[in-house]
């Protein structure tokens, strides 16, 4: 797994749940407490075992958390990098959602080695979306129902979210609602960030 | 028209759909006046510009140059037009233009590689950029890319403090804290090498083993500790204290050129060590031989040499009955003789 994502969980988890918590979830995963670098590739199996590290430590769901670490990623004011990268994808809830099938993509312009789920969205009408996730890690969709649901607070969008489980395939679908996409104030998004 | 089915036909657009498709576009008359303008560029001129004002007057043609009219303008046939606002912020942008049946040019803007700083002067959005165009693709770009690379930074940075500590540990003597052999070593080549003079001094604890075998080796790292304090304590800022050995211990005194200077050092440690060295209430008694070697003897300081030399003056010292010190003496007799130190 790319330490981009590694080091996300990581940095959940301590922002989260605070340093002790960190520091013993990594002592039962078996890692170093200083964890994981953003720029490196690590083992698949440490990602789990820190997943399932958290998940007994914290008393939760495994797709609690990942879905807190969605929402997490697109909300915290530490990683406003990201909730700016993800505004890129369009100048409105639903242009964002259109422009997920090629999030993949955009991920790897930016890192050449970071693999995204496949994400693939079908309108049915009405504000209806159903997305499909498929791949990277068991549960991303969970994940990728924290993400949207920030960034409809980001959009100002009002929608209902329900992840509606993974087929033999390991695929994930997630039924998206959008019921006014211009419910509150969207919160700003400058094309360029301020001093830079 | 010979009537084929391929021809395309001729094309005439709305404004609106004009200005959806190239937002940035002017439609300028035969006499220069703008008579058309797509939504971003109009929200870029002036309020006043858009229709009426002469195009000549709102920008500044920098290349090629000579385009002064709008005939000229029409004859650029496909040439990239280099042009920039005439008012501040002097935005810079290209252009392209092409004639119309009418005597007037459709001209086509855009912003060049400055584009980042243009959205932000001009306070631009993605719905002021056509869907098609890739503007808001390359600000992505050039965001993820400054993020990684601030990433990538932080990374180098914390590899290179990280970097510097296992330095630190591998130049460092675990139980004194002082430089270990091979600090002392890459120490002495870069005095060696500075050309600056320096002198050499080998210390050798005496009754180090007697203290070990009475008190165990508890007692003998307590003392070690001690001395190393007093080795530091009694030297200066810029000089290396090295333990080598066992019990023994380098000091590389950069700018000394006189014995004077060493023995007056060597005497102040030798008196420290003088007193007992307090361990579990009881006293360990230790005290010092010392040799020593100085650059300016030498008509080239050899790093190896000096040291071999320091060595068999502290040998000479260890001899003379323990708590000595002796410069060594070069073969032509310039170095001064033993001075002896009561311990």
């Amino acid at each position: 797994m790319h330490g981009l994502f590694n080091r996300a969980i990581q940095t959940f988890l301590r922002d989260t749940y605070g340093v002790a918590a960190w520091d013993a979830i990594a002592a039962r995963a078996g890692i170093a407490a200083d964890g994981f670098e953003t720029m490196l590739l690590y083992d698949d199996a440490a990602t789990e075992a820190v997943l399932a590290a958290a998940s007994r430590h914290l008393s939760r769901a495994r797709e609690e958390l990942l879905e807190d670490l969605g929402n997490y990623l697109v909300s915290h004011p530490g990683l406003v990098r990201l909730r700016r990268l993800l505004r890129f994808g369009g100048v409105s809830y639903a242009d964002f959602l259109h422009s997920l099938d090629e999030l993949p993509a955009r991920a790897r312009l930016a890192v050449r080695d970071l693999d995204l789920p496949e994400l693939e969205l079908t309108e049915a009408g009405e504000g209806r979306f159903t997305l499909v996730s498929r791949g990277a890690f068991p549960g991303c969709g969970h994940v990728a129902v924290g993400v949207l649901r920030a960034m409809a607070d980001d959009y100002g969008a009002l929608v209902l979210l329900e992840h509606e489980g993974v087929d033999a395939g390991g695929e994930e679908r997630i039924a998206i609602q959008l019921l006014d996409s211009r419910f509150a104030a969207a919160r700003p998004f400058a094309l360029v960030a301020a001093g830079g | 028209m010979d009537g084929t089915a391929a021809a395309p036909p001729a094309l005439a657009l709305a404004p609106a759909a004009l200005g959806r498709l190239m937002p940035m576009h002017l439609v300028l008359d035969a006499g220069g006046a703008i008579r058309g303008a797509g939504p971003t560029i109009a929200r870029i001129l002036p309020a006043d510009a858009v229709p009426g004002r002469s195009f000549f007057e709102l920008f500044d043609i920098r290349r090629p140059r000579r385009v002064a009219s709008v005939a000229d303008l029409g004859e650029t046939t496909g040439q990239r037009l280099h042009l920039q606002l005439a008012a501040p912020p002097h935005t810079p942008m290209r252009g392209l233009a092409v004639p119309l049946d009418c005597g007037g040019v459709l001209l086509n803007l855009s912003f060049g590689i400055t584009v980042a700083e243009a959205v932000r002067r001009h306070d631009l959005t993605g719905s002021d950029f056509a869907a098609t165009d890739l503007t808001v693709e390359f600000l992505y770009l050039v965001e993820a890319n400054s993020a990684v690379l601030d990433e990538l930074h932080d990374l180098t940075a914390r590899l290179q403090s990280a970097r510097m500590a296992a330095e630190e540990q591998a130049m460092t003597d675990t139980l004194t804290g002082l430089r270990n052999r091979r600090a002392m070593d890459s120490a002495l080549a870069r005095s060696a090498g500075s050309g600056r003079p320096f002198a050499l001094m080998h210390v050798d604890l005496d009754w180090f083993k007697q203290v070990n075998d009475t008190f165990g080796h508890a007692a003998g790292d307590h003392v070690l500790q001690e001395v190393a304090l007093i080795l530091l304590q009694e030297t200066r800022q810029g000089d290396t204290v090295a333990r080598v050995g066992g019990d023994e211990f380098v000091v590389i005194l950069p700018g000394v050129t006189r014995p004077a200077q060493v023995e007056r050092i060597a005497r102040r440690i030798l008196s420290r060590l003088a007193q007992p060295i307090r361990w579990n209430g009881r006293d360990c008694r230790v005290s010092a031989s010392i040799g020593y070697s100085l650059s300016v003897d030498y008509p080239q300081a050899e790093p190896d040499r000096l040291l071999s030399d320091a060595d068999l003056a502290l040998y000479a010292s260890k001899h003379a009955g323990r708590g000595q010190i002796t410069a060594y003496r070069p073969p032509d007799g310039r170095s001064a003789g033993p001075g002896a130190a009561g311990a």
